[in-house]
């Protein structure tokens, strides 16, 4: 007897593999064709620079975004108390950096890296703090209610804008960076800073790490499963919630990690800081789709690069291009660059 | 007046078999709607029962309850001698409950072998049981690195079994295993689930299709309006047209 058609591997599902896997690879190369693009209007030595600059700004914006965006996607909870991780990653470490200047002025290679660590290390561990304090204490109460969320998570936001003078002054904050970090190298034609070239390699290591546990641990399994379909994880026995407050909490020291980063790479931070780059990580995470690491991370480097490029070509343009950029990529693709779920 | 759920089974299973599960006047309510009305169900280790009854009757209710994702609001759930009526989902689910929804629930991004793995809790899958598991589904195997998004509608059916299945449970709840699959597949699947009967594997499911139904059923219990208004065993029900006929609309005599 012949086994019924839809049993076979048939074309048609062969076809469906391909054209995910097209799509995938599209998302891929978007940030490499607008490098392109923008590389014939610009030109060489500039846009070198610039696409630098555009790369570190958005690994840096993905380092921030990409526990807010595992966040939303696994619990369905808008958690704008994300600026709040973010402002205080970025003051601790201008306090750290600042008292370590022993450490951040010396002609030690060494001691820099260092510094730059231990100034990471304490603003992802304070942010991680305030994160599981906030899930436990604000946002436990309102699972289920957005616009309860909304509103006790911007009170968070704002009481933590209110705290920054208290604690640091209400006047901006300068923060040093090592010895290391500061002035450019040439590379051919190009200078580029330091910094950003540091900032990049950071930023990459994170997605590396990030992809590399979903991908391949039990817990990274459970969380993207728990992304596209919550109640199938629990009936499958798996407690979701014990998952959920541990990814809030590595999201909340990633944030505090990427503010330390953000500070960093304008070396002038405000209170305001978290509030203002809110909006970026929110754009990045709508442009990737909600709760898509990979997603995020193109999406990041899309917002990076054009703030960049728009910058240059139109200045009086650049605030408002990454709403644009937010429009173009929803109108081709209404879900999201790479879509967490896919059933 | 309608027989009891408990005690009608046939003289042999009444015997041998005890009850694995027992529903005693579940109520539940969803928002403002109260959908089962105090449901009274036993369903014996070892045997497939069949959970009949028109659209709307509770039946989807019926499982997700057992499983805690509904709540029941009264009544009481027992499950291997265990009260599991206010215990969380994972909870009951770690028990040994696997379910199959209506829905299939399967990950669309994640790929076939990634299902199969995160469904077996206990570690990574026994070879050869997935071997077993494997031979039962073909196709699964054949698209075991793709993701399971991509899979057709009967694919993913066999990948929302072979989840339930790859590691053993004590009672599989399978919520309409052949809702739109073709008549060929319909054909394996009832292949598969007459191995899994000869296992002595307890399943609870909603079906709709009678020849499924009557092929694997020990035991059918008929839901009318939130409640099991009747139990018994297949034998029993086939041969007993007026309870068709007045239960579900129709009599088995004229579709087989």
């Amino acid at each position: 007897m012949n086994a019924p058609a839809s049993l076979q591997p048939g074309t048609a599902s062969l076809l469906a593999v391909w054209r995910v896997r097209a799509a995938h690879y599209g998302a891929h190369l978007l940030p490499v064709a607008l490098g392109l693009a923008a590389l014939t209007v610009i030109p060489f030595s500039t846009w070198a620079s610039l696409t630098i600059a555009g790369v570190a700004m958005g690994v840096i914006i993905f380092i921030m975004a990409a526990g807010l965006g595992l966040v939303f996607g696994l619990m369905n909870i808008l958690n704008f108390a994300h600026g709040a991780f973010i402002t205080f990653g970025a003051y601790v470490a201008a306090a750290v950096l600042a008292r370590m200047s022993g450490w951040t002025q010396a002609d030690d290679a060494v001691l820099n890296l260092l510094a730059f660590a231990a100034c990471g290390a304490a603003a992802a561990t304070v942010a991680g703090v305030l994160g599981y304090a906030t899930e436990r204490i604000i946002i436990r109460p309102v699972y289920g209610a957005h616009l309860k969320q909304i509103l006790v998570t911007v009170g968070v936001l704002i009481v933590a804008e209110q705290l920054v003078p208290v604690f640091w002054g209400g006047v901006p904050v300068p923060v040093t960076r090592p010895a290391l970090l500061r002035g450019s190298i040439l590379i051919g034609q190009v200078a580029v800073e330091r910094y950003r070239l540091v900032a990049i390699v950071t930023g990459l290591l994170v997605y590396g790490g990030m992809v590399a546990v979903l991908a391949r641990t039990r817990i990274g399994l459970l969380i993207r499963a728990g992304v596209q379909n919550r109640e199938m994880v629990e009936a499958l026995g798996y407690r979701i919630q014990a998952v959920f407050i541990l990814v809030f909490v590595a999201g909340s020291a990633l944030a505090g990690f990427g503010g330390a980063m953000w500070g960093l790479y304008h070396e002038l931070i405000t209170a305001s800081l978290g509030s203002e780059v809110l909006v970026l990580t929110f754009i990045v995470i709508i442009i990737g789709g909600p709760g898509s690491t990979s997603g995020a991370f193109y999406a990041a480097l899309l917002v990076g690069l054009t703030a960049n490029y728009v910058g240059f070509l139109a200045p009086k343009l650049a605030l408002g291009s990454n709403i644009a950029l937010m429009l173009a990529i929803l109108m081709w693709r209404p879900t999201g660059l790479l879509p967490a779920s896919r059933n | 007046m309608t027989p009891p759920a408990v005690g009608v089974a046939r003289a042999e299973s009444a015997a041998n078999t005890r009850a694995l599960l027992t529903l005693e006047q579940v109520q539940t309510h969803i928002g403002r709607y109260h959908i089962l009305h105090g449901v009274d169900l036993a369903i014996p280790e070892g045997e497939v029962t069949m959970l009949l009854g028109r659209n709307g009757a509770g039946k989807t209710t019926t499982l997700r309850t057992v499983l805690g994702l509904w709540r029941a609001s009264a009544g009481r759930i027992v499950f291997g001698g265990r009260d599991v009526t206010h215990l969380a989902t994972p909870d009951i689910a770690q028990l040994g409950i696997a379910y199959v929804p209506e829905d299939m629930g399967i990950f669309g991004g994640l790929t076939v072998r990634e299902n199969l793995i995160l469904a077996a809790r206990s570690g990574p899958p026994d070879p050869e049981r997935l071997r077993w598991v494997l031979g039962l589904f073909p196709p699964l195997e054949r698209f075991w690195g793709s993701p399971a998004g991509v899979l057709s509608g009967a694919q993913k059916q066999m990948l929302a079994i072979a989840r339930a299945i790859v590691e053993p449970r004590r009672l599989l709840l399978i919520d309409e295993p052949t809702k739109g699959l073709a008549p060929a597949v319909v054909n394996q699947l009832i292949g598969v689930f007459n191995e899994l009967k000869a296992q002595r594997t307890t399943i609870l499911m909603v079906e709709q299709n009678v020849m499924l139904a009557r092929a694997i059923g020990d035991r059918v219990a008929v839901m009318v309006d939130g409640c099991v208004v009747h139990s018994a065993s297949m034998t029993e029900f086939e041969a007993d047209a007026d309870v068709q006929g007045r239960l579900l609309g129709f009599s088995l005599g004229g579709q087989a």
